[in-house]
């Protein structure tokens, strides 16, 4: 079988690459990594106008083919025909911005400088209209020497023509040039700076007056009083939004899987399979699937965030703040992405130059509260802590949640503080980031993100918990227990559960507790639904309490100390393998994923047991 | 002048850059942001916190660095 031929979309940071392979490819895309790098590899189908496959792939957004970082290695020995696993592309579509020539042109000219077949998609040409540009596409594909389509990739426009120059390209050059092989033009990045400046110059004309949007959005962003305001207000509208707006879909998720449990408890027979399905898998997987609307809100906020430009803002501002603990401003955005997931936030550190300041963010990102933990936290606080008032319009609980949001908050920063001065010692080498301009994502652009997520989520709940939760469910009902004993401590788990407990008692734990604490190592929010199995077999014996909910057993079931101690727990202990498995690609080797999982226990341990003690010599 | 004194929305030329005195990375960094002996740059916009870092627009890219790099970029600025 003849393969697609491989078309590479290469382009500066910022220039709107992901939103022209989204408008290239649409849905049919496949993200995968590198083989030996931390390099993401995302790959898509499109068609040309005569019907002809394309494989597309968007090659890491860099400055230069300078490999400084792993990104800017895998584009540099892609478009040369040397990454192991890919093939040569048999053209490129060089993607630059409109608004930004003079910088974009400069890489634009490194890349058609290799000789391969190129076609450049002129993007952003709407937002260089906004600023007062006027760029002149026929002089500048005359000035470069190869065809130039006007683009605007968030709106779709100009992908139909950029197809067509693209069909054209791979006709009439595609085999010969190959042959041949591409190399580098060894010129100096000043010269072709230089270079570049004199064609944008040529190409642009500027309509004097015309005000630059995102300069005046800057001065109420970036101001000095309102510039952080806005950014609270922010965060605090993004976590507001996370229980407020999730409430409605997850009500439904909870009766759509009451329902499904009914129903199979209807139609099989009671036996082996029917407890299997009921109580192992619906209950299990529902505890945890109810949590997806919460976290597809996080990552909502996230992606808007990002597509927007604000971000970089976040970051700039932020800059000094994680300055005081070693780190740059760079930092706060995967810390940021690591409130949805620190999978996406360690992985986001690989835009963090400095090795050192990318070990410590990658150390401390699973500190900041991830979305996983949010549904351990709402079950025990909707359990423990009562609904009681404690200001007008502030409640006890949400108040305790907040808690735990600025506790992992402060953890992590204590904990970089302390890394960067012991493990992570190291000069630092300040903060330099391009600051992109405002943008309106398209709504299509957002969702796919989104419908990704949303497929990586019910993966893992498919998989990973759905597992945990089955092999948890078939340990704790075997041996069955004689009357007059509990099963979940006659049981296999419960005869582990029970060697745990002598580990964890001291800091106020239970049995329970310990039965859910190894299949929580697969993923936090199996903590809940392996609470829910154990509760939900131990209620098997005692028909009248099948019917109560998980929260109402646990407040009866639980000391307010011991749940005080549980949250403690969940703030510092470094539960979840995807984590220490990122973990372990990103630093190439086991050594940090062992230190972070060890500092980890060992903080939540203490942190643990001493909220566990005060809370009760309190009386509480 | 260096590029740190250089009051906010006020151009000014390049005139030296201490390419010697950086780390080798942070050069790179620089020149990739379009940072060249006789750019014209301005510098936008202040971080609030202690001032630092700062935005500067170079060419038509607005770039933020700390303090500490731009002491190594001098500036002259342009007779209005």
């Amino acid at each position: 079988m003849n393969p697609a031929p491989m078309v590479a979309l290469v382009g500066n940071p910022n220039a709107g690459k992901s939103a022209l392979f989204n408008a290239l490819t649409g849905a049919r895309q496949k993200v995968g990594n590198y083989p030996g790098v931390t390099v993401e590899r995302k790959a898509g189908r499109m068609s040309l106008p005569d019907g002809r496959p394309i494989e597309l792939v968007d090659l890491p957004g860099t400055y230069s083919l300078e490999p400084a970082s792993p990104d800017e290695q895998v584009t540099r020995d892609v478009v040369l025909g040397k990454q192991s696993g890919e093939r040569l592309p048999s053209a490129l579509v060089i993607v630059i911005d409109a608004t930004n020539l003079d910088n974009h042109l400069r890489f634009a000219l490194q890349l058609i400088g290799l000789g391969l077949p190129v076609v450049v998609a002129l993007n952003m040409v709407d937002m260089a209209a906004r600023d007062g540009l006027t760029i002149d596409a026929a002089r500048l594909a005359k000035e470069l020497g190869v065809p130039v389509i006007p683009t605007v990739a968030v709106r779709r426009r100009g992908v139909e023509e950029l197809k067509a120059a693209l069909s054209e390209k791979l006709i009439g050059e595609g085999a010969t040039r190959i042959a041949a092989g591409p190399g580098i033009v060894d010129e100096d990045i000043v010269v072709l700076q230089r270079r570049a400046r004199k064609i944008a110059l040529a190409t642009t004309t500027e309509e004097h007056g015309a005000r630059r949007w995102s300069h005046r959005i800057d001065a109420i962003a970036l101001h000095p009083v309102m510039g952080p305001a806005l950014l609270a207000i922010i965060l605090f509208v993004m976590f507001q939004a996370v229980f407020a707006w999730a409430q409605t879909p997850m009500d439904a998720i909870t009766a759509l899987f009451d329902q499904i449990g009914k129903w199979v408890d209807t139609v099989l027979p009671a036996g082996f399979l029917r407890s299997l399905l009921s109580e192992g898998v619906i209950k299990g997987t529902g505890a945890v699937i109810v949590f997806l609307p919460q976290i597809l809100i996080l990552f909502f906020f996230i992606l808007l965030l990002e597509a927007t430009g604000y971000m970089v803002r976040a970051a700039f501002m932020m800059d000094r703040v994680m300055a005081r603990v070693g780190l740059s401003g760079r930092a706060f955005i995967p810390l940021l992405s690591s409130f949805a997931c620190a999978v996406p936030g360690i992985m986001a550190t690989r835009t963090i130059d400095d090795p050192k300041d990318r070990l410590t963010t990658i150390l401390i990102a699973p500190l900041t509260t991830c979305s996983a933990r949010l549904p351990v936290y709402t079950l025990i606080i909707g359990a423990c802590i009562p609904a009681r008032q404690v200001l007008p319009g502030i409640g006890l609980q949400g108040l305790v949640l907040f808690g735990l949001y600025v506790l992992g908050v402060c953890g992590a920063l204590l904990a970089a503080l302390v890394l960067r001065r012991t493990v992570t010692k190291g000069p630092s080498h300040g903060f330099m980031m391009e600051m992109p301009k405002y943008q309106l994502p398209s709504i299509r652009d957002v969702a796919l993100g989104l419908w990704t997520r949303c497929l990586i989520f019910l993966k893992r709940a498919g998989t990973i918990i759905l597992a945990s939760n089955v092999i948890l469910w078939v340990l704790a009902s075997y041996p069955v227990a004689p009357a007059g004993q509990k099963q979940t401590e006659y049981s296999i788990a419960g005869h582990i559960a029970s060697a745990i407990e002598v580990v964890v008692k001291p800091i106020g734990f239970n049995h329970n507790i310990a039965l859910a604490l190894p299949p929580a190592m697969a993923a936090r929010e199996v903590a809940v639904s392996a609470l829910a199995t154990t509760y939900a077999i131990d209620a098997g014996d005692n028909e009248d309490a099948t019917d109560q909910a998980l929260s109402g057993r646990l407040s009866k079931d639980w000391p307010l100390p011991t749940a005080l101690a549980f949250l403690m727990w969940f703030v510092f202990a470094p539960q979840c393998l995807s984590t220490i498995a990122v973990t372990r690609r990103e630093t190439n080797g086991w050594k940090w994923p062992a230190f972070m999982v060890s500092y980890l226990f060992v903080l939540a341990y203490v942190a643990a047991g001493a909220t566990f003690w005060i809370a009760t010599w309190a009386g509480l | 002048m260096r590029l740190d004194q250089l009051p906010l929305n006020r151009p000014a030329k390049v005139s030296a850059i201490a390419w010697d005195e950086m780390a080798q990375t942070t050069a790179k960094r620089l020149r990739e942001l379009g940072f060249d002996e006789g750019v014209t740059v301005e510098a936008v916009h202040v971080a609030p916190f202690g001032k630092d870092p700062i935005a500067c627009r170079v060419g038509r890219m607005t770039v933020a660095l700390r303090r500490a790099q731009a002491q190594q970029i001098s500036v002259e600025a342009i007779a209005a």
